[in-house]
């Protein structure tokens, strides 16, 4: 599937729920099925900058796709880093650069995206398309 | 006593932000320790100032600086008053603690050499820790720790031993923001007296709650900042004692600070405007000013009997809690409690508890070493004021049984 494709996706599921509360179960949920990172790659150097909870990504090339690994101390904080896996994970370097990621506030996660909110979605982002943009010079 | 003394519907009345609704409930705000809210007397002083009496102060001839003039200055002795200082030119105007301190460390940078030591306490806001490592590398003197019991209190025999010769500045909180101890200031202070050293004293924590008396303390330092006082942010004050303060070279040049400039030399203006160079936040200064006007209407005394009622309510209901542990377990604490749940990061817990309209801090509340000395990355705080309830804390408690099960 393309990351398009996942979005919207994840926008449906995310649209049955009606309250708050039925979207953090969700993620919280989510967060216990994130691809977790080896414990060697869980080093100082694999944290996110900028979140209150610890978050490490790792990421690999399989053939021409990249493929990401995390975790995190928190666990609403290990469903975002899910959410955005899902849809980065196993995706050309290419694409994950030019994907768009409006889909976080359709989902009801506004307020994670907000950079003072200090919980790094915003620096999860750009840690992700960091990585894609190396291996993709890496591929070129 | 404690709750029948304050009429807390009549006083909620006066805060226009408590009627305000977060994510749909109405709002608790359990983040009193980062800052107060501010009561619509403050906010009106605060309009009146600009609808009618704005103007540089200290320099005009026309009605309006003068006016100014007399409310900026008026406020000063309200601060002088509040605090018992003995002087009005005792109390500086500020921007906050963080000022305070640093205008203070800035001046130990002529006093201090190789081999002074400057003594901190474990438990510190990063304010109170920063300045003076800062200090220490422009003079080569060093910094020591006053080490603290995992109650949270300060270990008053390692002072003790602590104290030498070298000794030329104490540096300790009143109350910890981190874990709500009241330190005994008292105590700390003679004994850096007797051993010879100055003592700073960081008010942020205490003076919303407690009564300060700086004379009685005979303290040389002393900082509060108005935005946890129920006044405006950007405006604080450092006390410190005449002597002090006529010794302390000025921080900052400018307009206001002198008596006459030429280009070869000049003369520093007389205190306070010494340490008050440039226009200062004369908004502020008066809103500071009407806050504490606010908070003698409800009496300090009335404020820490309450206050201290909600903080054994609030314990006791968490305390029972399955996994909960609280940081800072002092009999002598103002309202804060520092805690975390077994298994839970307190991000999560902060993130539900916002979800539900409760408003607390979590982290390492600019207390490292603190969260350090736990080994803990950080805690959830509920930190409580005088216009708090005992049905808020009951929302509170079942807000936090339902984040732990979702949690879990
Ligand atoms: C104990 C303590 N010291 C210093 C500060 C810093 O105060 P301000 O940010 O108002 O300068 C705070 C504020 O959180 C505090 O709690």
């Amino acid at each position: 599937m393309s990351i398009q494709e996942i979005q919207d996706e994840i926008v449906d599921e995310f649209s049955m729920f009606d309250d708050w509360m039925q979207r953090y179960e969700y993620m919280i949920e989510l967060g216990k099925s994130l691809p977790l990172i080896k414990e060697q790659y869980k080093t100082d150097d694999n944290i996110i900058k900028g979140c209150q909870s610890k978050v490490w990504v790792h990421a690999e090339l399989e053939g021409d796709k990249l493929v990401f690994t995390a975790d995190s101390d928190a666990i609403i904080t290990k469903g975002i880093i899910a959410i955005l896996i899902r849809t980065f994970s196993h995706q050309k370097p290419q694409d994950i650069i030019d994907a768009n990621t409006g889909f976080i506030d359709q989902i009801g996660l506004k307020e994670h995206l907000s950079p003072t909110r200090a919980n790094g979605l915003v620096s999860m982002i750009k840690q992700l398309k960091l990585y894609a943009v190396a291996y993709q010079t890496q591929l070129n | 006593m404690t709750e029948n003394t304050l009429d807390i519907t009549q006083i909620r009345k006066d805060f226009p932000i408590l009627n305000r609704k977060v994510n749909g409930n109405p709002l608790i705000y359990f983040d009193n320790a980062a800052t107060s809210q501010t009561p619509k007397q403050v906010i009106d002083t605060i309009v009146d100032y600009y609808s009618n009496y704005n103007a540089n102060i200290h320099r005009g001839v026309h009605a309006l600086a003068q006016e100014a003039t007399e409310a900026y200055e008026g406020a000063r002795t309200k601060i002088q008053h509040f605090f018992n200082a003995a002087k009005a030119h005792e109390i500086i105007f500020t921007s906050g603690t963080t000022h305070s301190i640093n205008l203070v460390a800035n001046g130990f940078t002529a006093f201090l050499k190789k081999g002074d030591e400057v003594l901190v306490s474990a438990m510190e806001h990063h304010s109170n820790i920063v300045p003076w490592q800062m200090l220490c590398e422009r003079t080569g003197a060093s910094l020591k720790v006053i080490p603290m019991s995992k109650e949270g209190e300060l270990l008053m025999d390692s002072y003790r031993d602590l104290l030498s010769d070298r000794t030329k500045l104490v540096v300790c909180n009143h109350v910890s923001n981190a874990l709500g101890t009241i330190n005994p200031i008292q105590e700390l202070i003679t004994l850096a007296h007797d051993a010879g050293a100055a003592v700073l004293i960081d008010g942020a924590q205490s003076s919303p709650h407690i009564k300060v008396d700086v004379q009685k303390l005979d303290v040389d330092f002393y900082t509060a900042s108005a935005h946890k006082l129920c006044g405006p942010t950007g405006i604080g004050m450092l006390y410190g004692k005449s002597a002090w303060l006529a010794k302390l070279p000025p921080y900052q040049g400018g307009g206001e600070m002198i008596a006459e400039v030429t280009f070869e030399k000049t003369t520093y203006a007389d205190l306070p405007y010494k340490f008050e160079a440039g226009t200062p936040n004369i908004s502020g200064g008066i809103a500071f000013g009407a806050a504490l006007d606010y908070l003698n209407s409800i009496g300090i005394e009335a404020i820490e009997d309450y206050e201290h009622d909600l903080l054994i309510y609030a314990t006791k209901q968490l305390s029972e809690i399955e996994g909960v542990k609280i940081y800072g377990t002092s009999k002598n604490k103002t309202a804060v409690i520092s805690f975390n749940i077994q298994g839970i990061h307190p991000y999560d817990m902060g993130t539900l508890l916002d979800k539900m309209g409760i408003a607390v801090r979590t982290g390492h509340h600019c207390a490292q070493p603190v969260m350090d000395y736990y080994k803990i990355p950080g805690t959830i705080r509920a930190s409580f004021s005088f216009y708090n309830t005992k049905e808020e804390i009951n929302r509170f408690i079942e807000a936090v049984i339902k984040a732990k099960k979702m949690l879990r």
